[in-house]
């Protein structure tokens, strides 16, 4: 079970708590859907639970152990744009290799043209690039798959597809997901339970804005 | 006159195209080619010209520019054009040198502001605003008195002032890549830092460094031929640019045009073409702009 126990986030001393005491549980096969208005730190628990982030409060274990430092980490991030997350001096099938290399069958899931492999990032499509990000993440070695937006930017039908590979692969091989999105439609579609993330604990005082001048242009 | 049956004009984006036209990739590697050869013929030149040419010959001074002397002759009768060459080859080796030393310390720097961080970072990028608010020929000279003039003086003075805005660049380029997802997405599929530097920054450092020497070179070359010709450069008995250019301007007077002419355009040919070769090497190396 993935687990973040009394998790809090802030980007500074002088910055309030993006979130504090949070508590998270994720079953192996489960699919649990995250929403919260923009800005309470979705993307940034996402990041915090796939181990991009250190948080500033609280611990992630996996089966009550902290996740591996070195080696692959299993639990996964797929963020929105696919375009950040490829080298752009790589052919796609180096890309795809990178990691552990994904089985026919994923590949022929998210119908990925076998052609693509020996093109550059620049001459695959948003929804194209995704699917090979999507498909570096479904291996054996993945336990959990943080979905932030994934399909954000993509149109019906190929959303459709990648849920459904994404769908049929998790629940084979056991595979948590959250499920990170704005689109209640899409979330209600996937997930049987829904989290809002809190309001911020604290709200900005006066004397915080003056002690910390960019908060006053915002982001 | 019926519109309807006319054929349609094709759709092209640009003039047709004729067997004998190259594509851009093409013309980008042909001018890349032409540079290459101005200036190795350049270094070839002098070594094929000899050095009779540099003997001093009283019959034949002051000559203005003839079949036998294409560039002319100086008071003492030398050859002005195996000087320009002997010079030319001197002031690039002496520029290739120092701009090669020069982009090592940026290269080296910089990485280290950009790995290291913190404490590290802010005094390098403080030494490179240091060196930025300086003017740059007073710096030169400086450091090149300091050094004892001569031609280690000039390369020493070259190699300490012109790495910083190679620093600056690879600093940031480094920091850039480290932030990058596809950068910070390879630990977590379990790759180590060494193998990251190796497969994902060096080869996007590598073109900014090769592309960074190589501009360099118009600069260390110009300086060379600057600090020469106000003296504290290369000795005055060698065939240096600098020094042609500065003993040329006291025959101007006299009408003597040919002895600043040539080689000044020949300094302005060579730093051009280091200039061309440069752009032009950035443009194939660019994924962006050569696959685009």
């Amino acid at each position: 079970m993935l687990k973040g126990e009394g998790l809090g986030v802030r980007y500074g001393k002088q910055l309030p708590w993006l979130f504090q005491d949070l508590e998270v549980a994720l079953e192996p096969g489960e699919m649990v859907g995250l929403t919260a208005p923009s800005g309470r730190g979705k993307t940034t628990l996402a990041r915090v639970l796939a181990g991009y982030l250190r948080p500033t409060a609280g611990i992630v274990t996996i089966d009550g152990r902290p996740p591996p430092t070195t080696g692959y980490h299993p639990v996964q991030l797929i963020a929105q744009h696919p375009e950040l997350a490829v080298n752009p001096r790589w052919r796609i099938g180096r890309v795809l290799a990178e990691g552990v290399p994904p089985a026919p069958a994923v590949l022929d899931a998210l119908q990925i043209d076998r052609g693509w492999l020996q093109r550059w990032p620049h001459e695959l499509s948003g929804g194209e690039l995704q699917r090979i990000a999507v498909a570096r993440a479904l291996n054996p070695q993945t336990r959990y798959l943080m979905a932030d937006e994934m399909t954000a930017m993509l149109d019906a039908a190929t959303q459709a597809q990648i849920w459904h590979a994404v769908t049929v692969y998790a629940a084979a091989h056991r595979i948590g997901v959250l499920v990170i999105s704005h689109d209640a439609s899409l979330i209600s579609r996937l997930c049987r339970r829904v989290e809002v993330l809190p309001e911020p604990p604290a709200i900005c005082t006066a004397a915080q804005m003056d002690a910390e001048p960019g908060l006053r242009g915002g982001h | 006159m019926s519109t309807l049956t006319e054929t349609p004009a094709p759709m092209r984006a640009g003039p047709a195209p004729r067997p004998w036209q190259l594509n851009r990739r093409q013309r980008t590697l042909l001018t890349i080619g032409l540079c290459l050869l101005a200036l190795s013929a350049v270094l070839a030149g002098a070594w094929l010209i000899g050095d009779d040419g540099l003997a001093t010959n009283l019959a034949a001074r002051n000559q203005p520019p003839s079949l036998a002397h294409p560039f002319g002759t100086d008071w003492l009768g030398r050859d002005m054009l195996t000087r320009t060459l002997h010079g030319l080859s001197l002031s690039l080796g002496v520029g290739l040198l120092a701009a090669v030393v020069s982009a090592v310390i940026g290269a080296a720097l910089g990485l280290l502001a950009a790995t290291l961080g913190g404490a590290a970072d802010a005094v390098i990028t403080w030494v490179i605003d240091v060196f930025f608010s300086l003017p740059h020929l007073v710096l030169l000279i400086m450091i090149a008195f300091t050094v004892g003039g001569g031609t280690i003086g000039v390369i020493v003075a070259v190699a300490l002032t012109h790495w910083t805005g190679l620093a600056r660049i690879i600093r940031a380029e480094v920091l850039q890549l480290k932030s990058a997802h596809y950068v910070q997405l390879s630990a977590r599929l379990g790759r180590g830092p060494l193998w990251v530097a190796r497969h994902h920054m060096l080869p996007h450092l590598l073109p900014q460094f090769i592309v960074g020497l190589i501009l360099l070179f118009p600069h260390a070359i110009l300086h060379e031929a600057a600090l020469s010709f106000i003296g504290i450069g290369l000795s005055p008995h060698l065939p240096a640019i600098g020094i042609i250019l500065a003993e040329a301007m006291r025959y101007l007077a006299t009408g003597s045009w040919w002895l600043a002419l040539f080689p000044g355009l020949a300094l302005l040919l060579a730093v051009t073409a280091f200039d061309v070769l440069g752009e032009q090497v950035r443009d194939v190396i660019e994924p962006k702009q050569s696959q685009g």
